[in-house]
């Protein structure tokens, strides 16, 4: 589907309201929208909401071998995924040059900033290490992606814990989460992107852009900080000019905004802890995440299913229905490793290559069938009639059907045929029928 | 149909079956659903079965793509994501089962030459995954507006080692399992729509866990019609 395009008066009206200071969600010029973090059962998942947009993470590890170059540090691997149910412009399964340009500056906000220690994730060295897989998927897309992803990325990176491990001479012994607690992963800081649109070749800015506002911006500038107020990544994009004062500036704004998001994701996290480290059996995960009082949500406790009725409801039921078809199921075994069980009709769901072998397996089913029930009577003789059949099946090459009657002399009939298609090469239909009614005999 | 039976059963279900005291493993988790809580698409709907949890948006009827184009039906797309990685045959798999559910109640045939797309994003599984996603999907279809014939939903049975029966098991309780059946069932008769079976079990078993599906589904459809009843109350 593709996307909406935005009308000029739309263009017009959102950059007058930027020109008079105004924003369309009523906020100010370096508002940020709300932020909010809810943490599922498992360890290393959340959802972060920025205003609308919003974010899943999730952390997942793996043991693998390292890279040959860097042979005692684990590896990290970011992904981002704008799926559909974002937007409905996003395709599946391509790489747009967005989604490119997203996981690029998410690796270079979260790896190269060195962040994580990569080298606390070395099991043994050159031989074994920790991979991990960070998974972000957008599920909902109002703008500023890239700040609800790095915000996603961090917290599900503090939250994960990855299992155990010893070493013991050359054994490494992998504890389960019930033999030990599984440990978290060590990280320096957290670098977080923060987000600066410009308009009127960068006359006019604003801080976290919503949808709207990015479809109509010039030029956007992201920084990625530390709460130690540490550049990790800048990026500018859009081809606007800056002036030195303005990205001093912006980046001045980054760090308070930087200190305020990462004092809120240090409280969710400890929230966090607190309800799943309860002795009591805190409630956690996504289900305590959705409001109750509001109108769309509604919950339902732990309902019991009288089922004591089943059993006898089946059995009415079995003795209600006709007894199924016996099927004679005796394996006639062909050739050693082939056996045959069942009734012998030619498999429908190959695929056809044209109408006259489509027709061709039609008389051929028919057949079958009318041979089957001959099978069911005769009993022992037809079982030699039909044990010839095969023999001649993985002789013909080209699949024929008239094969399965045992008292005609197949060879025969395939030269005619043969020799009828081409004839008759150019007009399929008489053929056909004269086919069929070659099958009926 | 290759994907989904389609088979109509001939079980009557007294509408007055009540839930009563089951055995042990009888029960269905605690349901939670938020319906409309993306912006973006048309409808959209979070489901919740125990820990399992999964997010659905809807889009359409919308412009579909000329090659996918059917002139007397709107088109149904089920796009599933997994969680971690990208989706491999078994996502593939479950896209179809849903897919074929959808179109025996979705009434296509009123948007023709349309679009309709179903984006399922798996937030955590802890069990009963696919009949959450059947959850999940038609809430999320519900919420957009699109006609259907019925509601439909998912209800997973297992079957241990002991021949018991459980309803809507967890991960353990399925991997511990002798066979796993998921069914979807419509609202208006609670028949069969889809059903899809993994392990061994004997005809009596497959007859009891339907019977113990169609017995869960009046829960689960109670608990649609009572969330929908909030969604548009006033208060």
């Amino acid at each position: 589907m593709k996307e909406t395009p935005l009308s000029n008066c739309e263009r017009r009206f959102l950059l007058r309201a930027i020109e008079e200071k105004k924003r369309l969600d009523g906020r100010q010029t370096y508002d940020y929208r709300n932020i909010k973090i809810s943490f599922g059962t498992d360890y290393g998942c959340c959802i972060v909401e920025l205003g609308k947009t919003r974010v899943l993470g999730q952390v997942s590890c793996e043991l693998v071998s390292p890279k040959l170059n860097r042979a005692t540090e684990g590896i990290l691997f970011f992904n981002l995924e704008l799926s559909q149910m974002a937007a409905p412009a996003f395709e599946p399964g391509r790489q747009s040059d967005l989604l490119v340009k997203l996981n690029r500056l998410l690796e270079r906000c979260l790896r190269n900033s060195k962040c994580i220690d990569t080298e606390s994730l070395c099991v043994v060295a050159g031989e074994k290490v920790w991979q991990i897989r960070v998974d972000l998927h957008l599920l909902n897309h109002d703008g500023n992606i890239i700040d609800a992803a790095s915000i996603a990325a961090i917290v599900a990176l503090c939250h994960f814990r990855r299992p155990d491990v010893s070493v013991q001479g050359d054994e490494v012994t992998l504890y389960t989460p019930e033999e030990r607690d599984p440990v978290p992963l060590s990280i320096h800081h957290m670098p977080i992107c923060v987000s600066f649109a410009f308009f009127q070749q960068g006359t006019y800015l604003l801080v976290d852009p919503n949808e709207r506002e990015e479809r109509v911006m010039d030029g956007l500038l992201v920084i990625a900080m530390n709460k130690h107020r540490e550049i990790c990544t800048i990026q500018s994009s859009g081809g606007i000019m800056l002036l030195k004062d303005q990205v001093l500036r912006c980046s001045k704004i980054a760090g308070v905004k930087v200190a305020e998001i990462t004092e809120l994701i240090q409280k969710a996290l400890e929230n966090d802890q607190k309800v799943r480290h309860r002795k009591e059996g805190g409630k956690f995960g996504f289900a305590e995440s959705i409001a109750n009082q509001r109108i769309t949500a509604f919950k339902m406790e732990k309902a019991p299913i009288d089922t004591s009725d089943v059993g006898e409801k089946a059995e009415e039921i079995i003795a209600e229905a006709e007894p199924p078809s016996e099927v004679v199921s005796n394996p006639v075994l062909w050739t050693p490793g082939t056996a045959q069980i069942g009734e012998g009709i030619e498999n429908s769901w190959g695929d056809l290559e044209d109408s006259e072998k489509e027709d061709e397996d039609e008389g051929g089913s028919e057949e079958a069938v009318i041979l089957d029930s001959v099978k069911m009577d005769a009993g022992v003789i037809s079982n030699i009639g039909s044990q010839d059949a095969p023999i001649v099946l993985s002789d013909s090459e080209e699949e024929e059907m008239i094969i399965l009657e045992p008292d005609k002399n197949p060879k025969k009939i395939r030269t005619q045929t043969i020799s009828v298609k081409q004839e008759k090469a150019a007009s399929k239909k008489p053929m056909k029928k004269r086919k069929k009614k070659r099958a009926v005999n | 149909m290759e994907g989904a039976m389609q088979v109509d059963t001939q079980i009557r279900t007294e509408p007055g079956a009540e839930a009563g005291p089951g055995g042990p493993g009888c029960s269905l988790r605690h349901f939670a659903c938020e319906q409309n809580l993306l912006s973006r698409p048309d409808g959209s709907a979070s489901f919740l079965q125990g820990d399992t949890s999964v997010l659905a948006g809807v889009y359409g009827p919308a412009e579909v793509k000329i090659s996918k184009e059917i002139f007397n039906k709107a088109t149904l797309e089920v796009l599933l994501r997994p969680k971690t990685g990208l989706p491999g045959v078994a996502e593939k798999s479950r896209e179809r089962l849903i897919r074929n559910t959808c179109e025996a109640v979705v009434l296509g045939a009123l948007h023709p030459r349309t679009s309709i797309t179903v984006v399922l994003q798996v937030i955590s599984d802890a069990g009963s995954l696919l009949a959450c996603c059947l959850n999940a999907a038609c809430m999320a279809l519900v919420d957009a507006g699109v006609p259907m014939r019925a509601l439909f939903c998912g209800v997973t049975c297992a079957l241990d080692a002991d021949g018991n029966l459980v309803l809507d098991p967890t991960v353990k309780q399925e991997k511990e399992a002798r066979a796993v059946l998921t069914f979807a069932l419509d609202s208006v008769e609670w028949k069969l729509l889809m059903s899809t079976t993994k392990g061994l079990y004997t005809n009596a078993e497959l007859q009891q866990c339907l019977a113990a599906a169609q017995a869960a589904s009046q829960q689960v459809f109670r608990f649609f019609r009572e969330s929908l009843q909030r969604r548009y109350s006033k208060s």
